[in-house]
């Protein structure tokens, strides 16, 4: 059986603000006890990833973000048959259509952790506001899966301001530390 | 041929049209066409607008680094990449590819078999079925996978089980998804262990059975909209791949071997390591992207075509009993020595699909794939040369290296470029053809896209973050105003701007 936690992160390393989604998990791989969660990486998503879905509890999805108007940010996605069917790359929301598709059911409750990232060229390093955004969504994120629990994913997304009633709302300076 | 519609004379009375992003191909391409007031096509170009920088991106860099650097080159065909800089730096110390042992050369072109066949999946079911199956100028709305999984569910989860099986193979073979590093200078890092193996045998011959389907399915569409599928963005061009000494179909190493559209020889068993002494890469004002050509040709003739159908045309037999008898059978369906039709694409394709999965299966019941003799060691060489068949066609990887392995100069050809002027050919044709004199809406323009998707370009590499995905339709006339605008949302909604 799969592990009832997944996360699933999109991104490139070598293409800038693309690597978010690696480097959090690489962080997560470092500081969380794993027992419970599968850790996943690849480029882009696609079809088969909705067979990734399959016998979980909860799914976390974490990508760069241009449209973020903050430095992070957690969203509850639905299957949506958005435009993204017409790419090589999918959307969180598309890869569970195509599992509602061919389960006949709906998926598992899938969030997506957003960060901002600005600047995705071939061979560049993460720019330095990405680095900040990476620093909050990963101690985020930490917090986020210490409590793998539907209910407090969906409270943390409503949240304007995630990680309010977690009780592990980091210093300034800690996030500056990590 | 259409190229006169390459650049018209008075531009700066014509009516500008952009289909910008074409969608359901890999990265960003744009196409312009440019109208007269009555909306006849005068002129029409496939333009690539990013700059992709892979070789400022590789230089500098040691050469161990390489296979897994140049994975994140594309995020469609990593392990493509991943293999041919394998047989590039392999020469760098001093291996040549028949020197690599049994079991470094079948487990890599066990990882080989699995890309391709993942990909191709990927191309026919995701990207084209929904064209093919709903007809190119359908509903948006019914222009997408979930679409084909509703009306035949059956097909959709075959194609979705056939990319995740490819996937599978790489992972057991590299260790990895992505990022593996299951070649390495001289050979393999890893074998496959016995229950590797066991587990990609589990559902070979299942595989098999859905390849032969599909191909069953393509014949089927082709040869039942017949004439039209032999025209539509049809082309006469040269076919240029790998081929195996015994004029076999090759996907992973060989000699060159390259056809006119009569389907005479140019070029036959001709040693890859030498390509700059047969192809030269011109460059053109108006695209990012070079038009490679065949030097013993020149630029106005030599441009030719790579990918499945041109390795299907080009060889003499296919290996693998299926994929030949599928052969015989698109061979036989056209009048000629080659088959030009741009969307018999999709049919040799699904051959190359269905051979890709007889070859697994093949391979893995060999003992060497589970062997442990995997490393030659030689003595340092200062160039490498490294080139295979990808999913999309010849891909070319060239280095040189300083004393202190360091590379100091890279070059790189891939498929999609080889194919340049071919799409631009395609689009022409289309264009002069379908597009003329009519109101142009989304699904005339869907026309297009569906010409250059045949080819299964890969435009750009792996940037996809969220939100930057919209389609948009522009006519503007002479003196650039905008007259008219098409907007597709991330939703699937679509606006019109007047």
């Amino acid at each position: 059986m799969p592990k009832p936690v997944l996360l699933l992160a999109c991104g490139n390393l070598s293409r800038g603000d693309d690597a978010l989604g690696p480097l959090l998990l690489e962080y997560v791989e470092a500081h969380c006890d794993l027992s419970e969660i599968e850790l996943l990486t690849d480029f882009q998503l696609q079809i088969e990833h909705a067979l990734d879905l399959e016998n979980r509890e909860l799914v976390l999805f974490v990508d760069a973000s241009v449209s973020c108007t903050d430095p992070f940010e957690l969203t509850e996605l639905e299957p949506a048959q958005d435009n993204s069917y017409t790419t090589h790359a999918m959307s969180p929301a598309a890869v569970m259509a195509v599992y509602r598709s061919i389960k006949k059911q709906l998926p598992p409750p899938c969030f997506l952790l957003g960060i901002k990232g600005e600047s995705f060229e071939l061979g560049e390093e993460l720019s330095e506001n990405a680095g900040k955004n990476l620093q909050q969504a990963c101690r985020f994120a930490l917090s986020l899966l210490s409590h793998t629990d539907v209910a407090v994913w969906r409270q943390q997304a409503d949240s304007r301001h995630p990680l309010a009633g977690l009780g592990m709302l980091p210093r300034p300076q800690d996030l500056m530390d990590a | 041929m259409y190229e006169h519609l390459e650049t018209a004379e008075s531009s700066e009375n014509l009516k500008r049209v952009a289909v910008d992003p074409v969608s359901r191909v890999e990265g960003h391409g744009k196409v312009t066409l440019l109208l007269d007031e009555n909306n006849q096509v005068r002129q029409a170009r496939l333009h690539i607008v990013e700059f992709r920088g892979f070789e400022r991106f590789i230089q500098g860099r040691p050469y161990w680094e390489l296979p897994v650097l140049v994975q994140r080159l594309c995020g469609i065909c990593p392990v493509s990449h991943h293999l041919a800089a394998a047989k590039a730096i392999d020469q760098l110390v001093g291996v040549d590819p028949d020197n690599l042992t049994p079991s470094a050369t079948k487990l890599r072109r066990l990882l080989h078999f699995g890309q391709v066949l993942q990909s191709h999946a990927l191309h026919f079911f995701h990207l084209s079925s929904p064209d093919l199956l709903f007809g190119f100028e359908s509903d948006i709305g019914k222009r997408n996978i979930i679409a084909v999984l509703n009306a035949y569910p059956d097909i959709g989860l075959q194609g979705v089980k056939q990319r995740k099986y490819g996937q599978e193979v790489i992972r057991m073979v590299s260790g990895k998804r992505i990022h593996g590093t299951g070649a390495i200078a001289g050979g393999m890092n890893k074998s496959l262990t016995k229950a590797e193996r066991d587990y990609l045998l589990e559902d070979v011959d299942q595989m098999i059975r859905w390849a032969a389907d599909s191909v069953a399915l393509i014949k089927k569409v082709h040869c039942s909209s017949l004439p039209f599928y032999d025209e539509f963005a049809t082309i006469r061009s040269n076919y240029l791949g790998l081929i195996q000494p015994n004029g076999a179909l090759e996907l992973y190493h060989g000699g060159i071997r390259a056809k006119n559209d009569q389907g005479e020889t140019i070029l036959d068993h001709f040693d890859y390591c030498r390509y700059n002494e047969a192809i030269h890469e011109e460059v053109r004002s108006w695209s990012y992207m070079k038009f490679p050509y065949l030097l013993s040709l020149g630029k106005e003739n030599g441009w030719y075509r790579v990918g499945p159908l041109a390795r299907v045309n080009n060889c003499d037999f296919i290996d693998t009993p299926m994929a030949e008898a599928a052969r015989l059978e698109f061979k036989a369906h056209s009048n000629e020595a080659m088959v030009h039709s741009t969307l018999a694409f999709h049919w040799a394709r699904l051959i190359e699909l269905l051979h890709c999965a007889e070859s697994i299966k093949i391979l893995l019941h060999d003992p060497d794939i589970i062997g442990h003799d995997l490393v030659t060691q030689g003595e340092k060489r200062f160039e490498g040369i490294g080139v295979i068949e990808a999913p999309r066609g010849t891909l070319f990887h060239h280095y040189q290296v300083d004393e202190n392995d360091i590379v100091t100069k890279a070059n790189l050809i891939v498929s999609t470029t080889s194919n340049n002027m071919a799409m631009n050919e395609s689009v022409r044709q289309v264009a002069a053809t379908y597009l003329s004199g009519r109101e142009l809406t989304e699904p005339l323009l869907n026309n297009l896209e569906v010409a250059i998707r045949a080819y299964d370009p890969c435009l750009s590499c792996a940037t996809h973050a969220v939100g930057k995905m919209p389609l948009q339709l522009e006519l503007v006339d002479a003196e650039g105003n905008l007259v008219d605008k098409l907007v597709k949302h991330n939703d699937g909604t679509i606006d019109r701007h007047a």
